[in-house]
């Protein structure tokens, strides 16, 4: 089955998007670690999740083929043109919350691009291969942040349960399957994410419980990060993202 | 005696890759290319890192393809800028760089040579026993997942307490 190029475009665009957005944010650490080890870690995590930010936008700029390059995508398109899930776009907060975020979205980002490089597209597949093997690295890192800080002090363990009740509404999001996604899984193309719900789900709960942190409750969830629709955190992050590009049209190194 | 773990085995991309080298007609460039090394690991030539995956020649345009370590490798386009002036300095000034993402660089493509001569240079290489590049001691602690750059790790030996880079497998 041929499948519009655009589909494919849109989808790598906000694949692109998760992981730049994430990277920004794990950038901000630079020079803020807890310690040096940890602050060289968190600047290693932010570049490969840059690198993966622009192998997707890269293709999907051939796909445009309309001038487009990487660039275009990440500094001149406003909130509203973004499709990272929230829960990425999330202020860094305290080290605690930066980790239970890393540890959800690692243990997500480990099965979604495994589920990736079985795709029919043969470049979204090879993406996948390459993050995939940084994503298990990365992943391995923040369950064992997850148990320090989880079964650490009583104030590592009163953060770590903070962050997690704070951040567990955003989960939901990554699971949900919109119109372009439901068109692209079709093809084989995209990831089915519903299918990976499960495996994440038993995979949290076995490190929650070891880490001694009770999962909290899904009595709560937002979205709308795939469709434009953001938190006020995002537009926060563009200006300073996007300041250079703005104040000096493509200025270059 | 060797130690087990040296033996050289060689798995099925690496295979396909020296065996593009070997059949590659524009033999004389790979062998000047050899000279292009990793500008934060001297010690190897991207060629024994296993980022230069082909090199073709279309009259003068001559198109060289790597794979990327890692995704987010700051050294990746000094990478590419070496390898342009290289052969730029022997007067082919249109080289075209393409970037071949699967299969996925491995440090498996290592070759035994290689190993020996990032542990000469006190980098412990990726085996699944680290040793002490400097006192081989196998008694080593993992002081940090990342060291001085994404490909590495920052260990301590126990023994002597050298402080040394463990190229990470992957």
């Amino acid at each position: 089955m041929a499948v519009d190029k655009k589909l494919v475009k849109d989808y790598a665009i906000r694949l692109g998007d998760d992981a730049l957005v994430l990277g920004h944010r794990l950038s901000e650490w630079c020079g803020n670690g807890p310690f040096l080890e940890e602050d060289l870690a968190l600047a290693n995590v932010a570049l490969d999740y840059l690198g993966r930010a622009r192998m997707f936008f890269n293709y999907a700029a051939e796909l445009a083929a309309d001038g487009s390059t990487e660039d275009t995508y990440a500094y001149t398109r406003d909130c509203r043109d973004f499709g990272n899930l929230l829960i990425n776009e999330l202020p860094r907060g305290d080290f605690a919350f930066t980790m239970a975020r890393q540890y959800l979205v690692d243990e997500f980002s480990m099965a979604f691009m495994q589920a990736l490089c079985d795709s029919n597209d043969p470049i979204l597949a090879g993406i996948a291969e390459k993050a995939r093997k940084e994503a298990r690295y990365h992943l391995r890192r923040s369950t064992d942040w997850m148990l320090r800080l989880g079964d650490g002090t009583p104030e590592s363990h009163d953060r770590l349960q903070q962050a997690m009740t704070d951040i567990w509404g955003y989960t939901q999001e990554m699971f949900e399957v919109d119109a372009l996604e439901e068109r692209l899984i079709k093809a084989g193309i995209a990831v089915d994410v519903v299918a990976l719900r499960q495996g994440w789900s038993a995979r949290v709960s076995e490190t929650l419980a070891q880490a001694t942190i009770e999962q909290p409750r899904d009595d709560w969830s937002v979205s709308g990060g795939r469709r434009g629709v953001h938190t006020e955190s995002l537009g926060h992050m563009l200006a300073e993202l996007q300041f250079l590009q703005r104040a000096y049209p493509a200025q270059q190194w | 005696m060797k130690p087990l773990e040296l033996i050289d085995v060689i798995p099925a991309a690496e295979q396909t890759r020296r065996q593009r080298r070997s059949d590659s007609p524009c033999f004389p460039l790979w062998d000047l290319l050899d000279k292009v090394c990793d500008p934060e690991i001297p010690a190897l030539s991207l060629w024994q890192l296993g980022v230069l995956q082909d090199i073709e020649a279309h009259g003068r345009e001559i198109t060289v393809t790597i794979t990327p370590t890692y995704s987010g490798c700051p050294a990746m386009t000094a990478m590419a800028e070496d390898i342009t002036s290289a052969l730029a300095a022997v007067g082919y000034s249109e080289v075209k760089i393409e970037t071949r993402l699967s299969p996925a660089w491995t440090t498996d493509w290592l070759s035994v040579e290689a190993r020996e001569q990032l542990r000469g240079t006190g980098i412990a290489p990726p085996l699944t026993t680290i040793k002490c590049p400097r006192c081989e001691s196998v008694e080593v602690q993992l002081v940090s997942e990342f060291g001085s750059t994404a490909c590495k790790a920052l260990c301590q030996c126990s023994r002597c307490a050298e402080l040394f880079d463990y190229f990470k497998p992957l």
